[in-house]
């Protein structure tokens, strides 16, 4: 028994074919079924479900980092300046992805991709600046195995700049799509899973900074 | 990402390549995910097969042995060197890259889609890219036996500082680097497939398919894939760090004062518990991750060969939710000699204990499951049953070591090695078995034979019991486990020889596997021919054709009207009604 909510010959990818949130299917006795999925949209939900994991990744370093600054031998080093800089410039990031946003949102397809490039281009900046943090520690002396902490800026940095090099790929990827006539539902799509992992890595580093250097 | 994904891959593909070898269909990647774990599984079963001979005849010399292994097995005589890697492959492989593969990979790829109504996983593309991932983290685990030192010799568990310094012994070196290679490719590839998963089973459900109404095995594969994706990073987290106490002269784990190669070390400060911690944050949810499909797998067969619903399925899904919760925060009970706080070990003892609640209610549910049923024992009801048994032995032995009093004295000794094989080893294979068995005529077509089947099961349960009751009575005895010279020990002359009984039962339970392996391949081609339903089951799956086409139904999607155990309805004509038939039609029938 299957019901007839949509005809189709050949069938679509099932996130496609699934009937709208709120919807109600009818079948064939009449009797009222219940929409199983729920209401968002699959490919937000899989990220989501990945921030989650990349959540409980830096929960782990958090607390080796925690149990490790307890040890006898824990010298604090100094914060490089130039993660003041570096931390704007992600804020700043974060900002330009919204305007991309609000302007695509309103359809100026095309016209959008300033703010788009800005967004990638602040971001490689950080990423370029976080190295001359490395290199600033390094003129100090202070190297990977000098002392703990330090080991954990080298450790948590790096695996952050990582996370934040995937979100630069998935930005080229949604500069070259604009190129192409691509349909602006999924364009708006990919953007907002751009801006959302884009969000929650630049909240990752703000909190990775006060993991090292406040608390 | 998703959307670019999915949107090219639905059409039927032609070629061989992208049809059975870089597929995207779940159920092939299911099958390429259990033939994986086939090839995994024979080499971990011959590992633990070296190890049983060393174990019961330890000073003996066996020479064509030394022709396989000229370096491991010099003279026929095995090197302590060699029986360590043993040990740390046979668990890491049988853990990581048999059973998760099997189940997760295996019954999850294939079973999610069919059971909830859906085409296809919902990220096709990262599925396949998930089972492609852990076939290079295979071949390098299995690589690793052939590097200077030979493989990973530091146990499954990887403690430092065995794992952490480089030339602490020979498998410390390039094999240990391998082992953190292959564990990393694991770990990627069951996020990318728990992530699948979860969104599938919450997205993609078919038209009526409430919560309430899915099939335990899939929210058993709901909460073990949350379960991993939130238990796994940690551990991502101690490899990162661990690969930098090797490589980059840091010292998270290394203590200050190691003294290795006559030299001191310079790391200092470090601590190996943090490693325990980290580790066991993702080794007791893992757990978890096997045993709860293991018993979806057996509560989906319960009712088919009892005719008669599922007991307690709503009692159940809560106490698997419950196992789940308990199941995150109890991992210190692993390091109860680890010099911890008796508080902090009370919480976790007292955190493990009431887990036990949940367990026994979903046990006792099986049981109530069978009461008053038309009992028929093919195969998979025997493989079934066989779980239930050892899920209630394995269970009531972990009392005993969940309990910080009782397990200071049996920590490390074979009393675990008994218990856990009863659990992640016994209740994990034997629902493997008895699934393959009660879906093989999906995936395949054909039947598998009947009495090879019930051969391969009596001698698995006799061989099971045998080997690893008995492991727990060398337990009591103090025998202690990875130990590769224990036969001088005074204390243990009175129940060595248990060693020899053991052993023999493990040869047997290993050559009963080869007929298990006969009859698969054997019915894959000339096994007779399945119909759609040939045990006239209720669940979903089976109104797909057998094997089900590319996109598992025709035009339409099946709109569910019920739930999967209507089995022996008063008044429906049938013993049991499908998912898919109406209200209207099971009393038009009747």
């Amino acid at each position: 028994m299957t019901v007839a909510t949509k005809q189709r010959s050949v069938w679509k990818p099932a996130e496609l074919e699934r009937i709208e949130p709120g919807q109600v299917a009818v079948a064939g006795d009449g009797e009222i079924a219940r929409e199983g999925s729920l209401s968002m949209n699959t490919a937000e939900l899989g990220l989501w479900i990945f921030l989650s994991t990349v959540t409980m990744l830096f929960a782990g370093f958090t607390s080796a980092y925690l149990v490790r600054e307890a040890g006898s031998d824990w010298r604090p080093i100094p914060v490089p300046p130039v993660l003041w800089l570096n931390s704007g410039l992600l804020l700043l990031s974060s900002f330009a992805i919204e305007m991309a946003r609000a302007r695509q949102r309103r359809m100026e397809a095309g016209r959008y991709n300033g703010w788009l490039a800005g967004t990638t281009l602040l971001g490689t900046a950080f990423l370029a600046g976080q190295l001359l943090a490395w290199r600033q520690l390094a003129a100090e002396g202070l190297y990977l195995p000098s002392n703990s902490h330090s080991a954990f800026f080298y450790v948590l940095t790096g695996v952050h700049g990582l996370h934040l090099l995937g979100g630069i790929g998935a930005l080229l990827y949604a500069l070259i799509a604009i190129r192409r006539p691509a349909p602006p539902p999924a364009a708006i799509q990919h953007l907002k899973l751009c801006a959302t992992y884009w969000h929650f890595v630049g909240g990752l580093w703000l909190y990775l900074l006060l993991v090292l250097f406040v608390f | 990402m998703a959307v670019a994904s999915s949107a090219g891959v639905h059409h039927e593909p032609k070629s061989f390549m992208r049809r059975y070898i870089f597929s995207q269909d779940h159920k092939i990647i299911g099958i390429q995910y259990f033939l994986t774990s086939a090839v995994m599984g024979v080499v971990a079963g011959l590992l633990a097969m070296l190890i049983r001979l060393h174990l019961a005849w330890p000073e003996a010399k066996w020479p064509f042995l030394a022709k396989l292994f000229p370096l491991g097995m010099e003279d026929g005589l095995m090197k302590p060197e060699f029986y360590l890697s043993l040990v740390t492959m046979h668990g890491t492989l049988m853990v990581f890259f048999v059973i998760s593969l099997a189940l997760i990979g295996g019954f999850g790829n294939y079973l999610i889609p069919l059971q909830v109504g859906a085409r296809d996983m919902a990220f096709p593309f990262l599925n396949m890219l998930s089972y492609w991932t852990i076939v290079p983290g295979c071949l390098i685990m299995l690589a690793s036996f052939f590097v200077e030192g030979g493989a990973a010799a530091s146990g499954w568990t990887a403690y430092p500082p065995l794992s952490a310094v480089e030339h602490a012994i020979p498998g410390s070196g390039m094999g240990q680097t391998l082992w953190l290679l292959g564990m990393a490719l694991f770990i990627a590839s069951f996020t990318m497939g728990g992530l699948n998963y979860v969104a599938t089973i919450l997205n993609l459900r078919t038209h009526g398919l409430s919560m309430m109404r899915l099939p335990s095995f899939i929210w058993t594969m709901l909460i073990a894939s949350i379960v991993g994706l939130l238990a796994f990073p940690p551990l991502t987290a101690a490899a990162v760090l661990l690969l930098f106490d090797r490589h980059g002269g840091t010292s998270f784990f290394l203590p200050s004062g190691l003294f290795f190669g006559k030299q001191v070390l310079e790391h200092a400060g470090g601590t190996p518990l943090l490693w325990q911690h980290l580790f066991w944050f993702l080794g007791h949810p893992e757990v978890y991750v096997l045993v709860l499909p293991a018993l979806g797998i057996t509560l989906e067969i319960l009712p088919t060969f009892t005719r008669k619903p599922i007991f307690g399925y709503r009692m159940t899904v809560y106490s698997l939710c419950a196992i789940a919760i308990l199941g995150m925060i109890v991992w210190g009970h692993h390091m109860y000699v680890s010099g911890m706080s008796p508080y902090v070990g009370e919480f976790f003892a007292i955190g493990t204990l009431s887990i036990t609640l949940p367990s026994a209610i979903i046990g006792f549910n099986m049981l109530a499951s069978l009461w008053g049923g038309s009992l028929r024992f093919s195969t998979p009801m025997l493989f079934a049953l066989g779980t239930i048994s050892l899920f209630g032995t394995g269970g009531l032995g972990g009392i005993f070591l969940g309990n910080a009093t009782s397990d200071i004295q049996l920590h490390d000794t074979y009393y675990v090695v008994g218990h856990f094989h009863f659990m992640i080893g016994g209740v994990t294979l034997f629902a493997i078995f008895g699934g393959l068995y009660y879906w093989f005529p999906k995936m395949f077509g054909r039947m598998m034979n009947e009495g090879l089947g019930r051969v391969h099961f009596w001698l698995s349960l006799v061989s099971f019991y045998g080997l690893f009751l008995t492991m727990h009575f060398l337990g009591f005895g103090g025998m202690p486990r990875r130990y590769f010279e224990f036969s001088k020990f005074n204390f243990l002359a009175p129940i060595r020889d248990l060693n020899v009984l053991v052993s023999v039962f493990a040869f047997v339970m290993g050559a009963t596997q080869i007929i298990f392996l006969c009859n698969f391949f054997w019915s894959i081609f000339r096994g007779a021919k399945a119909e759609r339903n040939p045990w006239k089951a209720a669940a979903l799956e089976w109104t797909a054709p057998s094997p089900p086409p590319h996109g598992n139904w025709g035009d339409q999607l099946p709109q569910v009207h019920r739930w999967p155990y209507d089995y022996s309805l008063p008044g429906a004509h049938e013993d049991y009604v499908g998912q898919t038939v109406t209200p209207g039609e099971a009393k038009f029938s009747a």
